[in-house]
């Protein structure tokens, strides 16, 4: 599959160049594709370190992963795309407890905006210091976050059998 | 009746609205207009919120979410088998490019080899839905700005490339015709003529096109000038495809990360230095030449052989090997029932869709159903700049600078 065997050699998804910043956790290499493991607290930063130092100029997407039950139950992951040279990045957070959030790193890409407002809507991740944090996709009065896991695939009317009439 | 109160009984729909700023002898009174979901120029379900001084736009607030049906939570309850059909749904004037980005995720978390004729196959069938997507665009964004006509020459050809489509897959729009491991059949007798055909005479119809608009005095003052962001503002807001080509940045998945061996096709990426709503129609319309161009190679250098991956837990046995040997019948029965697995990890592949770059993000857990599927979709990520390219402009280019960011709703919602 071309594209994919790039093995060990450097690639566009696979970056062979330590990254030193302090919030870096742990560097993994998996499918020809780069991963850095963050630290929540700095992503703000981080995210500045690889923007202005490191060219990634794009931010490709922004999402969440819900690991429901482990604790800390969200990862957010950032895939990032550098244009010259070209090279792919992705970075990943754990965030946990009752209330789950991190900063917004609307300050560093705006794209961010709308992809930490979908993230919030479906997965109930909070993102301080951003400047308009509603939900888009589902609407505005909606109760619960739609891709958690523990919340249920089906509506109401699919539970046949269960009502007491 | 059951007591139980459910939260759907006493839904209401609280509608977000834009505060209008309060009138000050220095600044003029505002108006706040809506526009949409239901108006026919914003090519599906958008509602944009425009807050007008005197016919300058000075806000605009984007409302999306209209034709959300929550396709990345359906991925989650259905094998990886199953997830094709799903991706289809998403970009409804690109179901080949779905399929094949979904394709490709798959495939590289599987590690699974794809054989050639497949993969040239795939290259047609891509390029022949990008023809499919321009010409939907073409024939709409003209006939928003008032050139009636274009959007019946567009459709001719678009009906010539449904059929095309039908002859492979058996439906019209929602394919499913490329899968994890391959493609679904093998193609039908007589496709080289059908295909051969309609890309010999296509890019005459291009020619007859562009001499239908340029030759139209009114086109060009509607299009050209308008719709300005900066290349600063299109990197910045992650703004993909023929919009950013057209600002002159040679961004194209296609060149830069080859997927599916379009490093073999010979192409260029036409881009532009206007960066107006003209410059993205001449960008789409030279995408349209290379498309056929890409089309005309992958037909003439078709390789021979597999049109699946030889990879018997993944790929459905052949019907006739099904029904005379038991290991084609119980991998069959494998894959239908159960679904195939998965190994654990994760896989970020993007490819060039007629928007801009689509990327599937798919992790895995080592089951036979998707842990995650996430959809970055270029519909979604244009919009987000579609309050800084509308702030500033006059109301009357809105609908012309809407038109040249090519966004599907089902797309930008999933």
């Amino acid at each position: 599959m071309v594209g994919h065997e790039r093995g060990g050699q450097e690639g566009p998804g696979q970056v062979n160049h330590a990254f030193h910043h302090p919030a870096i956790l742990e560097t993994q290499q998996a499918l020809g594709e780069t991963t850095l493991i963050a630290d929540a607290a700095q992503i703000v930063d981080l995210c500045r370190y690889l923007k202005d130092s490191e060219k990634f100029v794009r931010l490709s997407s922004l999402t969440a992963i819900d690991w429901h039950p482990a604790e800390p139950r969200f990862e957010v992951v950032y895939h990032l795309h550098s244009i010259d040279p070209i090279r792919r990045l992705r970075v990943k957070c754990r965030v946990g407890g009752e209330n789950p959030g991190i900063d917004s790193v609307t300050g560093v890409w705006r794209s961010s905006n709308w992809y930490e407002r979908e993230v919030f809507d479906l997965f109930g991740i909070r993102f301080r210091n951003h400047p308009n944090m509603v939900r888009i996709l589902m609407p505005i009065d909606w109760e619960g976050h739609p891709l958690r896991k523990d919340y249920p695939v089906h509506g109401y009317k699919y539970d046949y059998g269960q009502r007491k009439d | 009746m059951s007591n139980v109160k459910h939260p759907f009984d006493d839904h209401v729909a609280t509608i977000p609205v834009l505060q209008e700023t309060p009138a000050s002898p220095a600044a003029p009174r505002r108006m706040t207009l809506n526009m949409g979901p239901q108006h026919p120029s914003t090519h599906g379900v958008l509602r944009i919120m425009i807050e007008l001084e005197g016919e300058i736009i000075v806000r605009a607030e984007p409302d999306i979410g209209f034709l959300h049906t929550g396709i990345e939570k359906q991925c989650e309850t259905n094998t990886w088998a199953q997830v094709v059909t799903l991706t289809d749904r998403v970009d409804y004037l690109s179901n080949l490019g779905n399929n094949l980005v979904y394709a490709l995720t798959v495939e590289k978390l599987l590690q699974m080899e794809i054989p050639p004729k497949a993969q040239w196959m795939r290259v047609m069938l891509a390029e022949l839905d990008r023809l499919n997507s321009h010409l939907v665009w073409l024939g709409t964004h003209a006939l928003d700005i008032g050139a009636m006509s274009m959007f019946f020459y567009c459709f001719r050809e678009r009906e010539d490339i449904l059929r095309l489509k039908e002859m492979f897959s058996g439906q019209r729009m929602m394919t499913s015709y490329i899968r994890p491991g391959g493609l679904a059949l093998e193609p039908p007798r007589g496709w080289e003529k059908a295909v051969g055909k309609f890309i010999r005479a296509f890019p005459s119809k291009v020619d007859e096109y562009e001499s239908l608009l340029d030759s139209n005095p009114i086109w060009k003052i509607r299009t050209q000038g308008v719709g300005f962001i900066s290349i600063e503002d299109m990197l910045d807001l992650g703004v993909t495809g023929p919009m950013i080509r057209a600002a002159g940045i040679p961004l194209d998945v296609r060149k830069t990360e080859p997927y599916s061996s379009y490093e073999k096709f010979d192409f260029i990426v036409p881009t532009r230095t206007e960066n107006d709503v003209y410059s993205r129609y001449r960008v789409r319309m030279e995408e349209m030449r290379q498309s056929a161009r890409i089309i005309v190679q992958a037909m003439e250098g078709m390789p021979e052989g597999a049109i699946t991956a030889d990879a018997p837990h993944v790929v459905l046995p052949d019907r006739e090997k099904m029904k005379t040997q038991m290991e084609s019948l119980i991998y069959h029965f494998k894959i239908v029932t159960e679904g195939y697995r998965v190994p654990a990890g994760e896989a970020y592949q993007a490819i060039e869709s007629p928007r801009g770059e689509i990327a599937y993000y798919a992790v895995s857990n080592g089951t036979s159903k998707p842990y995650r599927l996430y959809m970055r979709t270029p519909s979604f990520g244009n919009l987000i700049a579609l309050p800084t390219l509308l702030e500033g402009t006059l109301i009357a280019d809105s609908i012309a600078s809407l038109g040249s960011m090519d966004f599907v709703l089902g797309d930008t919602d999933r």
